[in-house]
């Protein structure tokens, strides 16, 4: 065993865990942005409980990009290539939501924060379902040929891991985002929120636990199915920890469902990175698509001072903002006259609040 | 149109697109961190304006900076798998950190300072901004380190056919690399001085024009004040007196320092990519003056067509040694040497699909990069001279009534946004056909290169790829309409746009919140100072 790959690997590993666990529930407030609130000031409600961090949660995806790219560049290479068409949906997704968080409030027009509203809720659907079957394929493999590239044409990654993949991250987003918003808010929504994780967490983490116990199956090794036993007793007792109006510990309980059913998935794969469906001998393993030992021990280096920061200041942003907040809370929108109004501005009578609702 | 054309324009819409955005990040984010120093260190009002304000249209710009920077992190290994798999091992690294000890720092701390206005310590408040800042020119420090190794490849052994690093500090601190990072900085305050000279120019014109200033007979400025136009307080004209003046002394700063980093950056551009350079000047024979004008086709790749009509004896020879004598090699010179070096054909190998074999043309598009490196060069120069006759102009206090002069400065944002495009324009295609330039000096490590045919992803058909451009270039399209638009709402809104307290013609409707009685809602200060 390569220590310096292995420990990359399992860097990589903790990297879209933390990915999944902060953004899972961000992704999820966008879902649930046309689903789950019931007017303005609840949708409003939900974008500001992620307001000030999905952001930096989402920089979690873009370093366990590049982190793949330094210490894996042969996975980082034949992953993206392959899957062309779902990244390009993938990244309109994220672009497209980004940009809504930040414009939706910025014009006053029912039509306006409407068109933004799908572009957040669908954005988080399809990037949650995209990072997903990424994730899921890149467990159960890919079809590639020895030089690692994708072969039999631009849908050749789509299979029902994909699917189950996708269903798992949206699920688990949507769940994780309910308990999120249980524990961040005050009033009606609390209440909502929590009776959603109650009645519906069964259904959404069901896909995840299908496809954890799909790799521990065809890969798995003894300590697999303790880590399955783990995951299954984190997920009882977070809903059991929601039935006792315990949000935090609802919330940490799913949080330790992710990490256990994660840790899972990737050490039984271990050592591969990247199947190829052709030929086993063709699969990318941690020692055949990783970098140099100096690269990797530089960046060990760089990770051993960057990573405890990261986790450091994200945790103090947190507890900035960690108090609940409620409807009640949010100012209300204010549109302001133009101070250089032109011609066709004097005719439109001034609405100033957007939430008719 | 093959894959490989395809990717190519790709790469180069999405990223001279994303370039329009982060200049403008990094340098009205540092603008706007001063001023919110400047407003804690005097207590002035007019600060406080001024980084409200400022800071509005920092944020409507930001997110588009970051929301295609995404894409340009994933397009490495989608579209460039080969080139991935080549240069991971030295390029990978500096991204990693950037994403690590850049925009986690960066969007965290923008983060809290957006959301922590009344929630943090004033001197809180600020450090969050500048660490959020200094996040941003971090990023770009690591980004040109990568992109730096593509001009001039340092540090690397090749062993088993890769490039491996086995010397990062001589990687992350390439002289190309430190030169194109002080030019990036420059080359973006010069943005945010353009940025702020025309949009302030803008509103004192306006105000001018409402009859809210005047002029008294030796042309002082007479502030006014109006009762019915919300903002237009004195208080107003400082924000934007003050602004125009910051704006045009750091354009002018910004441009000197441009200069002097793209002299140097020259430099070091005639010893590391001749060819590059010799195709700035479309200089086909060995020679020293400075081409101000050629005609003819100077994209005529042999030479033959090319006529220079204005030269500066001895200035190019100044440009890249220092002296006025020394010959600089042309075209013609250049072409057999790079055939002697790397070939004159691609190699037999299946990575350059149908291209295996064929001739490689050295030269790259003389028009793009003749005209670009004039046009960087001719924008900027531009933009500084305009900001030094702003200042002049308005030492009064005020600007002139003059409607076509307003345009102008208005018009005169895009010049520094121009020369940045045009400049990088100008430094990645005058490395063709190369993706990772050989370095035919002595400081890069010699036989590391690749060509970019070899670098495109072999998996991937010339459909997806369309597929992508189209859709990323629409989406692009129509959310640059959308930031124009807002931003130039938030600009005719004024002051008034990021504070709208200070508009008294409406205080009715402003600081009333129904909900603030709810239970255990406390009265205003309960309510969040920001949400979205």
């Amino acid at each position: 065993m390569d220590f310096l790959p292995t420990l990359w690997f399992i860097l990589i590993a903790v990297l879209w865990i933390g990915y999944l666990f902060l953004e899972g529930f961000d992704l999820g407030v966008g879902m649930l942005m046309k689903t789950f609130a019931r007017d303005e000031k609840e949708r409003r409600l939900l974008l500001n409980t992620v307001g000030p961090v999905w952001d930096g949660n989402e920089v979690w995806l873009l370093t366990a990009g590049g982190a793949t790219f330094a210490a894996f560049p042969f996975w980082y290479a034949s992953l993206f290539s392959a899957l062309y068409i779902p990244l390009v949906f993938v990244l309109l997704a994220l672009i497209f939501r980004a940009v809504a968080f930040e414009y939706r409030g910025k014009v006053h027009s029912d039509a306006w924060r409407k068109t933004w509203d799908w572009a957040i809720s669908l954005g988080s659907f399809v990037a949650a379902f995209g990072i997903g079957a990424m994730l899921a394929l890149t467990t159960t493999g890919l079809p590639l040929n020895a030089n690692g590239d994708r072969v039999g044409g631009p849908f050749a990654w789509f299979t029902w891991y994909a699917v189950l993949g996708g269903l798992a991250v949206v699920g688990f987003a949507l769940i994780h985002a309910a308990a999120f918003v249980a524990l961040k808010t005050d009033g009606d929504v609390r209440h909502r929120a929590r009776r959603l994780v109650r009645r519906w967490m069964p259904v959404g983490l069901l896909p995840l636990a299908l496809w954890v116990i799909t790799v521990a199956v065809q890969h798995g090794k003894w300590f697999s199915w303790i880590l399955i036993a783990g995951a299954v007793a984190a997920a009882v007792a977070a809903w059991l920890a929601n039935r006792a109006d315990r949000e935090g510990f609802s919330f940490l309980g799913m949080g330790v469902f992710l990490l256990a059913g994660s840790a899972a998935i990737f050490s039984a794969v271990y050592p591969v990175v990247l199947p190829s469906t052709l030929d086993p001998l063709w699969n990318l393993t941690v020692e055949n698509a990783s970098s140099s030992t100096y690269t990797l021990g530089l960046m060990s280096i760089v990770a051993a001072i960057g990573v405890p920061l990261v986790l450091a200041y994200q945790a103090w942003t947190y507890w900035i903002f960690r108090k609940r907040i409620s409807v009640a809370h949010l100012p209300e929108p204010v549109d302001f006259a133009p101070a250089i109004a032109l011609a066709l501005d004097v005719e439109k009578p001034l609405v100033s609040e957007g939430a008719k609702a | 149109m093959e894959a490989l054309e395809i990717a190519r324009w790709q790469f180069g819409i999405v990223t001279v697109y994303h370039f329009l955005m982060v200049p403008l990040t990094i340098g009205l984010g540092t603008l706007v961190a001063i001023l919110q120093m400047r407003w804690l260190q005097t207590g002035k009002e007019e600060y406080l304006r001024m980084t409200k304000f400022w800071g509005k249209l920092f944020l409507i710009n930001f997110i588009m900076g970051v929301a295609t920077g995404i894409v340009q992190e994933f397009q490495f290994g989608m579209a460039w798998s080969q080139y991935s798999r080549f240069v991971g091992d030295v390029f990978g690294a500096p991204l990693a950190m950037e994403a690590l000890l850049a925009f986690f720092v960066e969007s965290t701390f923008l983060g809290l300072w957006i959301f922590g206005w009344k929630k943090l310590p004033p001197r809180i408040h600020l450090a969050c901004l500048w660490i959020a800042v200094a996040g941003s020119i971090v990023s770009a420090y690591f980004i040109l380190v990568a992109n730096s190794w593509m001009q001039h490849p340092v540090g690397v052994e090749m062993i088993d056919g890769y490039p491996q690093m086995v010397d990062a500090w001589a990687v992350f601190t390439n002289n190309t690399a430190i030169v194109a990072f002080f030019h990036t900085i420059t080359g973006a305050l010069a943005v945010a001085g353009g940025f702020l000279l025309g949009i302030s120019w803008y509103q004192l014109w306006r105000r001018r024009k409402d009859g809210i200033d005047t002029v008294d007979a030796t042309g002082r400025v007479v502030v006014g004040e109006s009762a019915t136009i919300a903002g237009r307080d004195k208080k107003d004209h400082a924000v934007w007196i003050k602004s125009l003046r910051i704006g045009a002394v750091v354009a002018m700063i910004a441009f000197s320092g441009s200069a002097v980093s793209g002299d140097l950056s020259g430099k070091l551009m005639f010893e590391q990519q001749p060819m590059k350079m010799a195709a700035a000047e479309a200089a086909c024979h060995d020679g020293t003056s400075f081409s101000v004008l050629s005609i003819g086709d100077v994209g005529s790749r042999d030479c033959s067509d090319v006529v220079a009509v204005m030269e500066l004896p001895g200035l190019l020879s100044f440009l890249a040694h220092n002296d006025f004598t020394t010959e600089i090699k042309g075209v013609n010179t250049l072409v057999p040497e790079y055939q002697a070096k790397y070939g004159t054909h691609l190699p037999d190998n299946p990575i350059y699909g149908d291209r295996a074999g064929q001739e490689i043309n050295y030269v790259p598009i003389m028009p793009v990069t003749y005209w670009g490196f004039r046009m960087m060069i001719g924008f900027g120069g531009l933009a500084a001279a305009a900001a030094a006759v702003a200042l002049w102009v308005t030492r009064k206090g005020t600007v002139p009534r003059s409607k076509p002069l307003m345009r102008l400065a208005l018009i005169g944002i895009l010049a520094p946004f121009g020369a940045n495009a045009a400049g990088w324009i100008f430094t990645e295609m005058g490395r063709q056909p190369f993706v990772v330039a050989p370095n035919p000096s002595m400081s890069g490590v010699d036989q590391v290169f690749m060509f970019t045919a070899a670098a495109v992803s072999p998996g991937v058909s010339a459909g997806e790829m369309i597929f992508s451009l189209v859709s990323l270039t629409t989406v692009y399209a129509v959310l640059l309409v959308v930031e124009v638009v807002l931003l130039t709402k938030y600009i005719r809104g004024g002051v008034v746009s990021a504070m709208p307290e200070l508009d008294s013609t409406r205080q009715a409707s402003y600081g009333k919140n129904d909900g603030g009685s709810g239970p255990g809602g406390g009265p205003d200060d309960d309510v969040l100072a920001f949400a979205y």
